[in-house]
């Protein structure tokens, strides 16, 4: 066995997400990822089980990888019970791992992921917040969201929301003790390992580019990233 | 089919439902698109069934979208799942009900996984313990929130206002239903009806007096995708699933889309608004969108609570069109309107898509 695969028989979604495939295409037929992007989630379960360490380095620095939107509609329909979404979250977290994610566009986009739903979720508790979510970033939020953001409070009042308030409700002041708590579980878990890896080999590929790179949402190269599409991703 | 050999294969599709004193875990894209829906959600069981639920304060993001964006460890999410099951635990209760799709799949994930691997299940107690010094017990019962609506559907049509019919031509409206793709493609046998006959929406639909339209794209994907859609350039991913639903479910004339996801009424709500301005189609009747509900939201509606209340007006495609068909009464000087009746002025118009 090549030692990429010993790697990715440690992630407990590998091994459960590969067991005797057959080739029938049933994942494919499924997909909607396959629908829309140059990806065949049958392949990914051919490549995996040739156990060819070239041919899986090479996915693990594709863009490949990362078409698939994690429905696992896979999962329903394998008449052998394998999970290709599961397969495609071992592959990920290896790639990010060894860094081999900066080295595709869609991989190199992990960064925004991090820098928006993660460090959200560890300074609010909440994976998005609406002081955020702008219709410059997000424009099919259309105008009823720029009303209900030029009336933030009143509007969240208006719809029983106890928005940074304290105590329950939705969209309540998540009190410090608990974000403590969030921030020693990524801790100890491997969660802050994780987003420093994200970091590490992001800002080593925005000096390969030349771009500038800080620690906010706005330079060079995360404005590079939120929105570059080489136009070689999809069936048309 | 004899009628009990139907009733014996439909066993296998039912799920076991808590009948009371749940412990209630908010979704972070309800509370930031639909806060009026959980609040409503509480106003039901509260006030409505006389149940004890419990409104938590402590708990966080399960890091479902975090999860299904591949930027945290699996041994992060559980253990952040089992600090929810810890409050759960503390607050004295043993029955969870999450108000999230993504959360709901990922809680049934991870007790499927400590029961076939304890050792995940040692190794999750270990590392709570070792960040927080907190011990938990696993639910006694995990149900979603919608499964709360639908097993108690007939009591809330019993004390309702309306029925989902249409008071011109008194048929059944018809109705499409999404019920999300991980209340049961990942689990079937944790939802009910499976992933083949899925009955949550459907089961409410027909209590309400609705009639449930089946066409071609019913279980496909509204096209979140979790990074397909956080990442600008990946959205024509997620754009062209719901166009896809659209284009497939328009045909039957639905008058309205029922929603279990908190993420999918968003994205079926706002993608007919860019669909409408990027390619000047609708699909509703006469310009305007086919509008689209929450659980709580119809929920809400047939109990008659004001459309305002149940946070309406801030869905982009106008509901106006079906609170008309039912004949549901609303004030439209009062609908931009804050709590103390403060003017917040309107929100612009689409340049396309026909709002009221």
């Amino acid at each position: 066995m090549s030692k990429i695969t010993e790697k990715l028989k440690e992630d407990i979604r590998f091994r459960e997400g590969l067991n005797a495939c057959i080739n029938c295409g049933t994942c494919t037929a499924i997909c909607p990822a396959a629908e829309f992007y140059n990806y065949d989630p049958r392949q990914i379960a051919v490549d995996i089980q040739s156990d060819n360490e070239e041919k899986i380095i090479e996915l693990l620095k594709s863009d490949t990888i990362w078409y698939c939107g994690e429905c696992m509609s896979c999962k329903t329909r394998c008449p052998r019970n394998n999970t290709v979404g599961l397969i495609i979250m071992a592959l990920r977290a290896l790639s990010q791992e060894l860094g081999y994610f900066t080295e595709s566009e869609k991989g190199r986009q992990q960064l925004v992921v991090k820098r928006t739903v993660g460090e959200w979720s560890l300074q609010y508790g909440y994976c998005m917040y609406p002081e955020h979510i702008t219709t410059h970033n997000f424009p099919e939020q259309g105008p009823i969201w720029d009303w209900e953001r030029n009336n933030l409070h009143e509007v969240m009042e208006r719809l029983g929301a106890n928005y940074q308030g304290e105590g329950s409700g939705a969209l309540r002041q998540i009190p410090q003790e608990s974000l403590d708590e969030l921030n020693k579980i990524f801790e100890v878990t491997g969660g802050h390992k994780r987003f420093e890896t994200i970091e590490k080999f992001s800002k080593a590929k925005a000096d390969e580019y030349g771009m500038s790179f800080d620690e906010t949402q706005n330079n060079e190269y995360f404005d590079h990233i939120f929105v570059a599409n080489h136009g070689n991703h999809t069936k048309e | 089919m004899k009628i009990e050999g139907k009733k014996n294969l439909w066993k296998e599709y039912q799920k076991e439902i808590a009948d009371d004193k749940y412990f209630y875990a908010r979704s972070c894209i309800r509370q930031n698109f639909f806060p009026a829906s959980e609040k409503t959600f509480l106003q039901i069981l509260k006030n409505e069934l006389s149940k004890d639920i419990y409104d938590d304060a402590k708990h966080t993001t399960c890091t479902g979208i975090a999860y299904h964006t591949d930027i945290v460890p699996i041994e992060t999410t559980m253990t952040v799942i089992a600090r929810q099951f810890s409050l759960m635990t503390e607050a004295g209760y043993t029955n969870y009900v999450p108000s999230c799709i993504t959360s709901f799949g990922l809680y049934t994930e991870i007790l499927e996984m400590w029961e076939h691997m304890p050792e995940m299940e040692t190794k999750a107690r270990e590392l709570l313990w070792k960040a927080t010094k907190r011990e938990f017990k696993k639910p006694e019962n995990l149900a979603h929130a919608s499964d709360i609506i639908y097993k108690f559907r007939n009591d809330i049509f019993a004390r309702g206002k309306y029925s989902l019919v249409n008071k011109e031509t008194g048929k059944p409206l018809h109705v499409v239903e999404h019920i999300g793709c991980h209340y049961a493609k990942m689990f079937p046998h944790r939802g009910v009806g499976g992933a083949e006959y899925p009955y949550v929406l459907a089961g409410m639909i027909e209590a309400f007096g609705g009639e449930v339209i089946d066409y071609p794209e019913r279980r496909h994907c509204c096209g979140f995708g979790f990074r397909q859609y956080v990442v600008k350039a990946n959205r024509g991913f997620s754009i062209a699933s719901s166009k896809k639903k659209f284009e497939s479910m328009s045909p039957y004339k639905p008058d309205f889309i029922l929603t279990n996801c908190p993420g999918c009424p968003y994205f079926l709500d706002r993608w007919q608004y860019a669909i409408s301005e990027m390619e000047g189609i609708t699909y509703g009747e006469n310009g305007y969108g086919i509008p689209v509900l929450t659980y709580e939201e119809l929920a809400g509606l047939i109990l008659g609570y004001d459309p305002w209340d149940l946070g309406l007006q801030t869905h982009q495609v106008s509901v106006e069109p079906l609170l008309n068909k039912i004949g549901i009464p609303y004030n439209t000087q009062t609908k931009y309107l804050g709590l103390r009746g403060e003017d917040l002025g309107k929100p612009q118009n689409p340049s396309v898509l026909k709002v009221y």
